[in-house]
């Protein structure tokens, strides 16, 4: 069975888990170091980490940027249309001109649509970056925001579109924490959504949330439990042996993965246990799909 | 006047909530919110939390289109920058794509769509004389209005808390705008940091964040004995920074056992609970006298 569909079949896994640390990124590096030709994505773009690990090489930049409007002065006759138009609340009309927050832009254009003198016209401005490596046989694309900016999902969009991959192999998508538009707009082509969860009852709590949103989208889903203790009381194993859902691999929790990982190294490549270890939840996800 | 100490840490999981379920009781603060509303988790370890109010959310209406009146020209689709409306054998709104801004409905020829109001998520709050004013929400899934709804939390938990020296205030993770929302108004930030390379990293983008909102921070460690070697790092980048540094929480089996019964560390005897202990008094002194020994 070893490794039969990697690298033969083109798919995508979302990782995701709602509650934050409860090893996304530690699961999606070793996956797509194990089942290389890989792409591995991290759209977790307020705190990206797999590059960390990955550490690439012949990194491209791309900037991302969004729409945002301007107005001209000499064409403006005060009037407010946009002003009222705008729901987001970023344009304020005050001493005879025209004021855009661009924090609360959602640069959706309609004020520069609406605008009776057609004063308003865009323009880009940059709220983060990509970065688009390799490290060995696996395309790194990261997705990162700007300190200070407060929406990324533009980010996500814009790293999930760029074509740099191989044209077969898995595309591991590191999601965001929550269960909300970005999260959403991570899975959104996900072939398979992969849920990793903790022994805790936050985790447990967290996990019925995606749950919830990968059953809305339709997804085909698995869970991992990581962190176990032998002997010790599971409320996220629980949930899943109560609900029917399918538990595809355990990570004991491990002072020496746990270590590997804190130093951002990919557990698999340092040791045949963990290398088994994640070969066999790789296993178990070629077998579901 | 109420202080606020709000409890934060960029990267997930690093204990964000298990600290601010100590810090409430330690400093038996009779103000108390959660403001990870994408993935709360604050209720769950304050047991009997006394009466709750529930209310409704609305995050900013969506597009409805009538079908009787739609000419299916095409028009709205076209000019939706986020790709909500697909146009087949009828023209449909993907609620989760609309983002409200109402474009739409304003350029139809037909006059078909009209933005109609939408629940986004509930409010929940918990009054209790003896323990004070809890406030959370949860968002409902895929919504995306959470800077909103973190700054309703603390409006409600502010408008009912009158009297109430201090407020304890669970922050979501990351950097954007949920959490610049709970930024707001707060007298100290208390980040917990995580002993490994990805947690340094998130360490330093949140203080970046703070410092940027003229936020004043101070920096712990929760697991520090997982990675020694990191641990020192932090406490090098905070003195480096000028960020107080208030110490840390060692690596303990006990702490998931505390939480699984829905408690938190405040009067724990394990060595997690001690070392809380010992950061709340020094959280004490800088909220209190702005230094700390």
């Amino acid at each position: 069975m070893k490794g039969i569909t990697t690298g033969q079949i083109k798919m995508n896994i979302a990782v995701l888990s709602g509650k934050g640390g409860t090893g996304k990124t530690m699961v999606s590096v070793n996956l797509a170091r194990i089942a290389v030709p890989s792409v591995y994505v991290d759209c977790d773009v307020e705190e990206p980490n797999g590059h960390l690990y990955f550490k690439p090489e012949d990194v491209v930049c791309e900037e991302v940027s969004v729409l945002v409007p301007k107005s001209d002065p000499d064409k403006c006759n005060g009037c407010r249309e946009c002003v009222r138009f705008c729901r987001f609340n970023a344009l304020v009309f005050s001493l005879d001109r025209l004021t855009v927050f661009n924090d609360m832009c959602h640069s959706c254009g309609g004020c520069s649509v609406i605008c009776p003198q057609e004063a308003i016209t865009e323009y880009p401005r940059t709220i983060g970056h990509l970065e688009l490596g390799r490290s060995g046989d696996v395309y790194v694309r990261t997705g990162i925001m700007n300190i200070g900016e407060v929406a990324g999902s533009p980010i996500i969009s814009r790293l999930l579109d760029v074509n740099t991959s191989p044209k077969k192999g898995i595309t591991f998508i590191d999601c965001p924490p929550g269960s909300s538009c970005m999260v959403m707009e991570s899975i959104k082509d996900a072939d398979f959504c992969l849920l990793v969860t903790e022994p805790t009852i936050f985790g447990t709590h967290n996990l019925k949330m995606v749950v919830e949103l990968v059953t809305e989208f339709d997804k085909p889903f698995g869970v991992i439990l990581n962190k176990t203790v032998e002997g010790e009381a599971d409320p996220s194993e629980e949930y899943c042996l109560e609900n029917h859902i399918p538990i595809i691999g355990r990570i004991p929790f491990d002072r020496e993965l746990s270590n590997l990982s804190s130093e951002a190294k990919i557990a698999s490549e340092e040791s045949v246990r963990f290398e088994n270890l994640f070969q066999s939840i790789l296993d178990n996800i070629s077998e579901m799909v | 006047m109420m202080k606020q100490l709000l409890i934060l840490s960029g990267k997930g999981g690093t204990g964000k909530t298990t600290v601010a379920g100590a810090m409430t009781h330690l400093f038996r603060a009779m103000a108390c919110a959660d403001c990870d509303v994408d993935a709360p988790n604050l209720h769950l370890i304050f047991g009997n939390t006394g009466k709750e109010q529930r209310k409704d959310y609305y995050g900013l209406p969506k597009a409805h289109i009538d079908e009787a009146i739609c000419t299916m020209c095409g028009l709205c689709s076209e000019m939706c920058r986020f790709d909500a409306i697909k146009v087949g054998y009828t023209t449909r709104v993907d609620s989760h794509a609309c983002e409200g801004c109402g474009l739409c409905e304003a350029i139809c020829p037909q006059d078909a769509i009209e933005m109609r109001p939408v629940v986004a998520g509930d409010l929940r709050l918990y009054t209790d004389l003896e323990k004070g004013v809890f406030s959370t929400a949860q968002l409902r899934i895929g919504n995306g209005t959470s800077g909103l709804l973190v700054t309703e939390v603390k409006k409600q938990m502010i408008g009912a808390a009158e009297g109430a020296e201090l407020a304890i205030i669970d922050g979501p993770p990351g950097i954007g705008c949920p959490v610049i929302a709970s930024i707001s108004g707060v007298d100290m930030v208390l980040i917990v940091a995580e002993p490994s390379i990805s947690g340094l990293s998130d360490m330093e983008r949140i203080l970046d964040t703070a410092r940027g909102l003229k936020a004043f921070s101070a920096v712990c460690v929760n697991k520090a004995d997982l990675n020694p070697r990191l641990t020192d790092n932090i406490v090098t980048r905070c003195r480096e920074r000028e960020v107080p540094y208030l110490g840390e929480i060692p690596y303990d089996p006990e702490v998931v056992r505390v939480v699984n019964r829905g408690l938190t560390l405040a009067y724990s005897e394990c060595p997690a609970g001690v070392a809380v202990r010992e950061i709340f008094e020094r959280v004490a002194e800088l909220l209190y006298e702005g230094v700390v020994e």
